[in-house]
């Protein structure tokens, strides 16, 4: 079975007895990918930039915070910032040589980045916990990363939720997910007018013909790095709220799968569409996760592969039928060679 | 490379630095060059870490990398000639390693069996996923960003079909695993050599393919140029189906070599495999599957040398690391000349 799929069945599963904190968790997830999908939105819908890179961005953001906060002893209002500084300059140092290269080939060698992260991640134990997790065992113990996370949480939930009579077990997950779906709005909102502006119309001008961008005097690589490096900013975000999820980090998190299953969020809501990326996380994820409730007899094995084979058609049948995805514009799906 | 091309470089490397010279040597002699730097790391590595380690791990790299070779050229022939970056294409290694699974376990047929009736049942699957997907695909004159994605789309399906019936638990094929040769000091099991031998011999009856029958030489034109060699008369709806039933068939067998000379199987062991053959297809120059096969060939020592002087754990990073140094330093490939980017 595949680790992430591992992971997200171990967090969800756990949950799975109150419909409500399933659902919640199910949210919490479809967030997260939003955030990933929303950075991988301007790449790919904007500037025409096939990043596979997104997973290797976001280990860094989540590692980097981790260690920051728990090794160095840093404060969040420091550590957040300069782990989103340690990403996006990864992501400046990836572009640098790689978005000269072919779109296939800037597509194998962004997985190749990712997968590098990640077994660096898994290998060098005494950064990382590797496998073992010691920086979890770390986490546990001192709870520097997460307790502020923690007291936040109880307060959003003692002075926003209770009122209103979302309290209990069933809900202990609704801040975060509150705070991940506002930030997923804020993104969403805040990237939509910055390819708005004209900044982003030369975004769109390279991603229709670099040429003729080019023609007209504009720096394509210069515009294209800019693009890369506020994608994997947007990932670090991600990668925190998968650490504030887990209360631990670890390297299975991070496969290249997160970053396939990001791509099929991002095409299912369409390509050029921020809202598109929001609606396609739902959907993505509650169609998902739904397949749970239909009872088919099968054991857990079976039905984890059975998601993933539907994801899978899903993928194929909308690339072939509606390549435009749900919400998209079938002129800006034009990605040529 | 085109004649003219070798006077104007004579001509420019009149009055040149020898740095320069030395450059453009390197930029018209890449196979050569890369060749000699293996030969050098080779020979450090024997001189410093003792000849039989040395000895023993290029055996063991030699068995890896033919069987990485087999898979790599299929997936650099169907980019060449389709222009189809195929992400399922490791998955395509472990659906024929599980079919032979299925034949030699489940119903207890012979190994070489199980093999053949694995690379056919892969073949016909090459030729199936063409003529549902990838043919009406064309006719759409999809993008690229589209078939990308129906790849990663139709490597979920297949690693998840053989994931809903065999199970997410390593699996082993009924291979002998005890017996082993020895000569001087070194070894080799009896599977892994027999592994080695069938791999070598394939890869030659491939290469000799290619080069000689006119099937190959069709091949290579349309890798070259789809539109002109379609317009010189190939019949390419034909070719490309021998393409297919070549590169799949080819896929299912790397997957049940792979499998029967690594020891166990998983579901998710193809598509560990996929950015080791990327590396070798992008390293012997994309769609060009002479450079496949020597690409796979150096991943494969590449990997297992890399034990010798770095812990173990970093082997499966190898390939990752080449792949990535090529892309920046010569993403051509070794064989590969700049006009092809």
């Amino acid at each position: 079975m595949s680790a992430v799929a591992d992971t997200l069945l171990v967090a969800i599963s756990t949950d799975f007895l109150t419909q409500w904190s399933f659902w919640i968790v199910v949210g919490i997830f479809a967030g997260i990918y939003g955030v990933l999908a929303l950075g991988l939105q301007l790449n790919v819908g904007y500037t025409g930039v096939l990043n596979f890179g997104q997973a290797g961005f976001m280990a860094i953001g989540a590692y980097s915070a981790v260690i920051l906060v728990v090794d160095v002893g840093l404060s969040y209002a420091a550590a957040l910032p300069l782990s989103m500084l340690i990403t996006v300059g990864a992501g400046l140092l990836v572009g640098l040589p790689a978005l000269r290269l072919r779109s296939d080939y800037l597509a194998i060698a962004t997985i190749a980045f990712s997968e590098v992260v990640r077994i660096t991640a898994k290998n060098a134990r005494e950064l990382t916990g590797g496998n073992q997790g010691t920086l979890d065992i770390e986490l546990e113990n001192n709870r520097f990363f997460v307790d502020p996370w923690t007291d936040a949480s109880t307060w959003i939930g003692d002075n926003l939720l209770d009122p209103i009579g979302l309290s209990g077990q069933d809900f202990i997950n609704m801040p975060l997910l509150l705070v991940i779906w506002l930030t997923l709005g804020a993104l969403a909102i805040g990237l939509t007018l910055l390819v708005r502006s004209p900044w982003g119309r030369v975004l769109r001008a390279i991603r229709e013909d670099e040429d003729a961008a080019r023609a007209l005097g504009k720096n394509a690589f210069s515009y294209k790095m800019q693009s890369l490096g506020i994608s994997a900013g947007i990932a670090a975000i991600a990668g925190w709220f998968l650490v504030f999820q887990a209360e631990s980090v670890n390297q299975q998190s991070f496969e290249p799968l997160v970053t396939f299953l990001a791509y099929a969020v991002l095409v299912l809501g369409g390509l050029a569409s921020f809202g598109g990326v929001l609606a396609g996380t739902i959907i993505f994820w509650f169609l998902l996760e739904g397949l749970r409730e239909i009872d088919l007899g099968l054991d857990g094995n079976q039905i984890a592969s059975l998601r993933f084979i539907v994801a899978g058609l899903v993928l194929i049948l909308l690339m072939a039928f509606r390549p435009q995805g749900v919400f998209g514009k079938k002129e800006e799906m034009v990605l040529g060679e | 490379m085109p004649a003219g091309m070798e006077a104007s470089s004579i001509a420019a490397a009149n009055g040149a630095t020898p740095w320069q010279r030395a450059r453009r040597f390197a930029d018209e002699n890449p196979a050569g060059i890369f060749l000699a730097i293996m030969a050098l790391v080779g020979t450090a590595l024997a001189a410093t870490q003792g000849l039989d380690d040395f000895g023993q791990r290029t055996i063991n790299g030699f068995v890896n990398g033919s069987s990485i070779a087999l898979g790599a050229i299929g997936l650099t022939l169907v980019y060449g000639i389709l222009r189809l970056t195929n992400f399922a294409h490791g998955d395509m290694l472990t659906a024929g390693a599980y079919i032979a699974l299925l034949f030699n376990l489940t119903l207890e047929l012979p190994f070489i069996l199980s093999l053949l009736i694995a690379v056919a049942a892969m073949a016909a699957l090459g030729v199936i996923l063409e003529l549902v997907m990838w043919r009406p695909m064309r006719k759409r004159k999809a993008g690229m960003l589209q078939l990308l994605l129906m790849t990663i789309g139709l490597a979920f399906v297949l690693r998840n079909v053989v994931q809903f019936f065999a199970g997410a638990d390593p699996k082993s094929l009924d291979v002998n695993v005890t017996d082993s040769y020895f000569f001087l000091d070194l070894s080799i099991g009896r599977t892994q050599l027999y592994v080695l031998i069938t791999a070598m011999l394939v890869l030659l009856a491939v290469a000799t393919l290619l080069r000689v029958t006119s099937l190959g030489r069709q091949m290579r034109a349309l890798a070259d140029n789809f539109d002109l060699a379609e317009t010189t008369g190939v019949d390419t709806g034909r070719v490309v189906i021998w393409t297919w039933v070549l590169a799949a068939g080819l896929a299912g067998l790397a997957g049940v070599l792979l499998g029967a000379s690594g020891g166990s199987i998983n579901p998710n062991f193809g598509f560990q495999l996929l950015l080791s053959l990327f590396a070798a297809v992008v390293l012997g120059g994309i769609g060009n599957a002479y450079g496949a096969l020597a690409g796979g060939l150096v991943i494969g020592l590449a990997q297992e040398w890399s034990t010798l002087v770095i812990d173990s754990i970093w082997k499966e990073a190898v390939s990752f690391i080449v792949l990535i140094i090529v892309l920046l330093v010569r993403p051509q490939g070794i064989f590969g000349s700049s006009r092809s980017l």
